[in-house]
């Protein structure tokens, strides 16, 4: 279990992320929401110790992440930051065996390769696995990253905004993996999501966050609400159900 | 390509290099133990060779870990300040103790190239604008200013000649007793391949290597540990080479990747290879005297490099 308690990052004197405190349930997606420079990333940085937060403290199964040793740690939580611009001439497979760097340090063993080879597969990369990151589209690219974050193998799995830059296909692709990785594979994922009805139709638990603060925290039906998005996003958001999905039509309100 | 090839070329030039010389020597004068042949074989030729596989393979390692490091495809020993720190060490070296023994120039000239190479790294990171042709242009532009130090001080100490003979890469001078200082390197090399994995996590950038558990910050400090080992003892043997490790990691990369547990082996015998090629050029064109290897390097160098800088603009921002 992830909690996370009075959570303070101040860049220079200014609060981007002040006292949010949330508990991440396992077995579950959990969508980061909310407007521009609400503090979205910046609190994922801190759960996955990319940074140091000013106040508060950030507990994996009870310590606190800062204790933790750094390859172990690395075995529990993966992140993925947005990744487009890595510009390592690396092929999709190396790019995925490095994902078992924290067991391995590199010697991969036979039971490495086979995590490997089924990140791959679970990914549908296998006919592109020796080509090099650079001469895949964006989408593929995606998914050699998240095949990656899969080969290590770890039970919460982080990511900033991995559908900036996906068209619309690619994008629904990714989120379909997602929730499969958490349904099929038991994982727990944690996302900051831009496009708030992905998160509605994806997530069970969406986190908003505005100016810094938490402004709400609940499971999904509870916040795609018309009155709860006004509190997030200053817009009167009228919300439609598509056959059990709940669409926000958020374009001419 | 295939290792075997570029090292069956390596071989293949380094016989050339041996028996390449004022002196024509053969393998039946050897055999038949004529001992002066023997002996300039001996003194000189074997150690030139040595020092130019030694000196070819650490400066494109050099190169391959500083371009791995600071994600810049044309940062490298020459376009980071790191040579021209390491020849202001060894000024410094001399000028305020008078009595310095050749360690206590190798030791100076190290710590200057590890302190100027970490100095642009330091510059590195806190400029937001990181274009590819930028950043190196900043490194070149840091080199310029400690070398003008160095020259500055050199005339005002009339040291200008020592000056620039180290500035002048070559193996002429390179005899038996004057080039041992270059197998430093080897134990260098070796760690280099031993930590090529945690190279290349590191090249992903510092988000990444945490994520994956590797304390980003060691790893960062050992590899200009390892650059500034290489440049120094390379700067101190032979001189300045400009391009080599700019050039031949680039080359490697085209074709294999960045993965450097993979690039290694090829990025050292490419660098023998391109050196030996060089060297060998100067030795040729004018017979029996010999155009300095920095020259032949420069020449050819500066030609590659033009052409990866207007072919490959777009290879390198990926």
């Amino acid at each position: 279990m992830i909690e996370i308690k009075g959570l303070t990052k101040l860049f220079g004197k200014k609060p981007v992320v002040e006292d949010v405190s949330i508990t991440i349930e396992p077995g579950t997606i959990t969508s980061f929401i909310g407007p521009n420079g609400a503090g979205k990333s910046t609190l994922l940085s801190m759960v996955s110790r990319l940074l140091d937060a000013d106040t508060g403290e950030v507990l994996l199964d009870r310590n606190n992440v800062k204790k933790w040793n750094s390859s172990e740690f690395a075995k529990r939580v993966s992140i993925l930051k947005q990744a487009n611009h890595i510009n390592v001439r690396l092929t999709v497979r190396e790019l995925v065996a490095f994902g078992r760097y924290p067991y391995s340090k590199g010697r991969l063993t036979s039971a490495d390769e086979q995590f490997v080879d089924q990140a791959i597969a679970y990914m549908n990369l296998g006919e592109m696995q020796d080509k090099f990151l650079d001469e895949l589209s964006g989408g593929q690219k995606q998914r050699a990253f998240i095949a990656m974050v899969i080969a290590q193998d770890t039970e919460y799995i982080l990511l900033d905004e991995p559908l900036n830059n996906l068209d619309m296909k690619h994008s629904v692709q990714i989120m379909k993996i997602l929730r499969n990785l958490v349904d099929e594979l038991g994982k727990t994922v944690i996302i900051v999501l831009h496009d708030i009805n992905f998160a509605s139709v994806y997530s069970d638990r969406i986190v908003a966050l505005k100016n810094g603060r938490l402004v709400k925290d609940g499971p999904t039906h509870e916040i795609i609400k018309t009155d709860s998005l006004r509190d997030i996003f200053d817009m009167d958001i009228p919300i439609q159900d598509q056959n059990g999905c709940r669409i926000c039509v958020y374009f001419n309100s | 390509m295939r290792l075997w090839i570029v090292i069956v070329a390596a071989v293949l030039l380094s016989f050339v290099s041996l028996f390449l010389g004022a002196i024509d020597i053969k393998i039946s004068d050897l055999v038949n133990g004529d001992t002066d042949k023997i002996d300039i074989f001996l003194v000189s030729r074997v150690p030139r060779l040595m020092a130019i596989i030694l000196a070819g393979a650490g400066m494109s390692i050099a190169g391959l870990i500083m371009q791995s490091l600071s994600r810049n495809k044309f940062v490298s020993p020459t376009t980071a300040g790191t040579l021209d720190a390491a020849k202001l060490g060894i000024l410094i070296s001399m000028l305020f103790f008078t009595n310095v023994t050749y360690t206590g120039q190798i030791l100076f000239s190290f710590a200057f190239a590890l302190a100027g190479t970490f100095v642009f790294m330091q510059i590195l990171d806190r400029i937001k604008f990181k274009d590819v042709i930028f950043v190196p242009l900043i490194g070149i532009m840091y080199g310029n200013i400690l070398s003008s130090i160095t020259t500055f001080f050199a005339y005002e100490a009339d040291l200008l000649q020592n000056i620039s003979a180290w500035l002048m890469g070559s193996f002429t001078l390179v005899i038996s007793g004057r080039y041992e200082l270059l197998y430093i390197s080897v134990p260098a090399l070796v760690l280099a391949y031993l930590y090529a994995n945690k190279f290349t996590v590191a090249g992903m950038g510092e988000d990444f290597a945490k994520n994956l558990g590797l304390s980003y910050k060691a790893v960062m400090n050992i590899g200009l540990v390892l650059v500034a080992i290489i440049s120094t003892t390379v700067v101190l043997t032979v001189g300045v080479i400009p391009f080599l490790g700019l050039i031949v990691p680039n080359i490697v990369s085209l074709y294999l990747g960045d993965n450097l547990r993979k690039t290694i082996p090829h990025t050292a015998a490419m660098g023998v290879v391109f050196l030996l090629v060089c060297d060998i050029i100067g030795r040729i064109v004018i017979h029996p005297y010999e155009i300095p290897v920095n020259v032949t390097v420069a020449v050819i160098g500066s030609a590659i490099f033009l052409v990866m800088l207007i072919r490959g603009r777009a290879y390198a921002k990926k």
